[in-house]
């Protein structure tokens, strides 16, 4: 009867990287869309404001497990067959993690003071101009914190990239339980790794936290 | 003597509650006007209303020439002629005092770095603050942030500047330090509105006293009209407040 050895370990290691690898992709993929339907959910066209709304609810209002199967399946049948399972759940990710982070950020830029708009725009600086020049900065300090935090949500939701056969920790984790059976020492292991992975994430988060709360600036 | 600002039967209403019930006035160049009148009275909208910062709903509003009340005006131009300063100065907590003042002439008038480094500084010299350049807005007392706001909206080279409230969070010492940088732009010839408390300073500084009431012009005179009011209500105001 084989038992848990460094193999093992040492291949639950390779596919944390994986984890790692899919969390960054989710991050900057779901960043760069987050931003923009954030800046649309404050758009000054209704029309504008209204898709952005809608599109957040639809995303939170989905479970992740679902938008994944939604994309494995969906991009093959609109033709493209063997989708690589790196970029459903990629994508997966990406618009989950953009959902989210959109309106995290909408909630920073808000929270910066109106007159703060009202002192920009009798400088006569256009909204553009008001917006990246004096809200974003000041909202980019409040979004600091709660943006890592979330980070955490994205590496532990990662391991749902598994219902679509990518291999990342987790289902590293049930591979090689299939084969030596122990599932207790095995998810033991898969779990202490996710938390290495994490805390740090979220003990730098509650510095930022600390650190920031003090003055505005 | 060309009218700067005119406003004639302006109305602004907030939900039912009727703000402004035709107020007209006019302010020449290089004139002081101190807008007068309790809370409520409908002086802080009206200051507002000149900047286009509050749409009014009937009535004419002219400013250095641009139609305020016209739907298509185009704020950004009016906003280069008019400079307001606030009750609670709103700097830009991220930026120095001389980044404050640089980043609407570097944005909006595309002046370069070295002159408009060069413009911050001449214009904290003229509010009296050239070596707190470096600060940022926290590191400053309130008189100093609403001086170093004053000096922000100088660097643009405004015809009017409108002073909202500008003491009104500002303890008496710190007071003083602001009216005197007001005083000295008086002097320098800047058509000024300021919506006050400040009675002395109006009845000393301001060429014009405009004294609001329930939403109208109440009563209109020089400074001195403080000592003799004519209306029951603006004697009642100033006793009250002297």
């Amino acid at each position: 009867m084989p038992t848990f050895t460094l193999i093992h370990f040492q291949f639950l290691c390779w596919a944390a990287l994986w984890t790692v690898g899919l969390s960054a992709i989710a991050f900057v993929g779901g960043g760069l869309v987050g931003f923009g339907v954030a800046l649309a959910r404050i758009s000054s066209t209704r029309w504008v404001r209204i898709l952005a709304t809608a599109y957040i609810q639809v995303v939170q209002g989905t479970p992740l497990l679902i938008l994944l199967f939604l994309f494995y399946f969906g991009i093959a049948i609109v033709g493209f067959k063997e989708v690589p399972a790196i970029f459903a759940a990629g994508l997966g990710l990406t618009i989950y993690s953009s959902g989210f982070l959109a309106e995290i950020w909408r909630g920073c830029i808000e929270s910066v003071p109106k007159t703060q708009w009202e002192a920009a725009e009798c400088l006569s600086l256009s909204r553009w101009q008001r917006l990246t020049r004096v809200i974003l900065p000041q909202a980019m300090r409040i979004a600091t914190a709660p943006t890592v935090g979330f980070l955490v949500q994205i590496v532990k939701n990662t391991s749902l990239a598994s219902v679509v056969g990518f291999v990342e920790l987790s289902q590293a984790g049930k591979l090689v339980n299939n084969s030596i059976f122990e599932p207790f020492t095995i998810f033991m292991v898969v779990a202490a790794i996710y938390f290495v992975l994490c805390y740090p994430l979220s003990t730098w988060s509650r510095s930022l936290e600390r650190k920031l709360n003090v003055g505005r600036r | 003597m060309s009218a700067v600002v005119s406003l004639t039967n302006v109305e602004k209403s907030f939900g039912a509650v009727k703000v402004l019930n035709g107020v007209s006035f006019e302010v020449a160049r290089g004139e002081v006007a101190a807008v007068i009148g309790q809370s409520g009275s409908g002086k802080s909208t009206a200051l507002r209303c000149i900047n286009a910062l509050e749409t009014i709903e009937g009535g004419q509003i002219m400013v250095c020439g641009h139609a305020v009340h016209d739907p298509k005006l185009d704020k950004k131009t009016l906003r280069r002629d008019v400079g307001i300063v606030f009750q609670s100065y709103n700097l830009f907590p991220h930026l120095t005092a001389e980044q404050n003042i640089m980043l609407a002439p570097t944005c909006v008038k595309g002046i370069g770095k070295a002159a408009a480094r060069d413009l911050a500084r001449e214009v904290l010299a003229r509010v009296g603050l050239e070596a707190k350049a470096d600060h940022f807005p926290e590191q400053l007392s309130g008189g100093q942030q609403q001086r170093v706001a004053i000096a922000r909206s100088l660097a643009m080279q405004p015809k009017l500047m409108l002073f909202d409230e500008v003491t009104s969070a500002l303890d008496p010492q710190l007071t003083g330090e602001v009216l005197k940088v007001m005083e000295d732009l008086a002097r320098g010839g800047m058509t000024m509105i300021l919506v006050t408390h400040e009675m002395a300073f109006a009845r000393k500084v301001a060429s014009k006293v405009i004294y609001m009431h329930q939403g109208t012009v109440w009563e209109t005179g020089p400074g001195a009209m403080l000592d003799d009011p004519k209306t029951p209500e603006l004697r009642a105001f100033v006793g009250s407040g002297l």
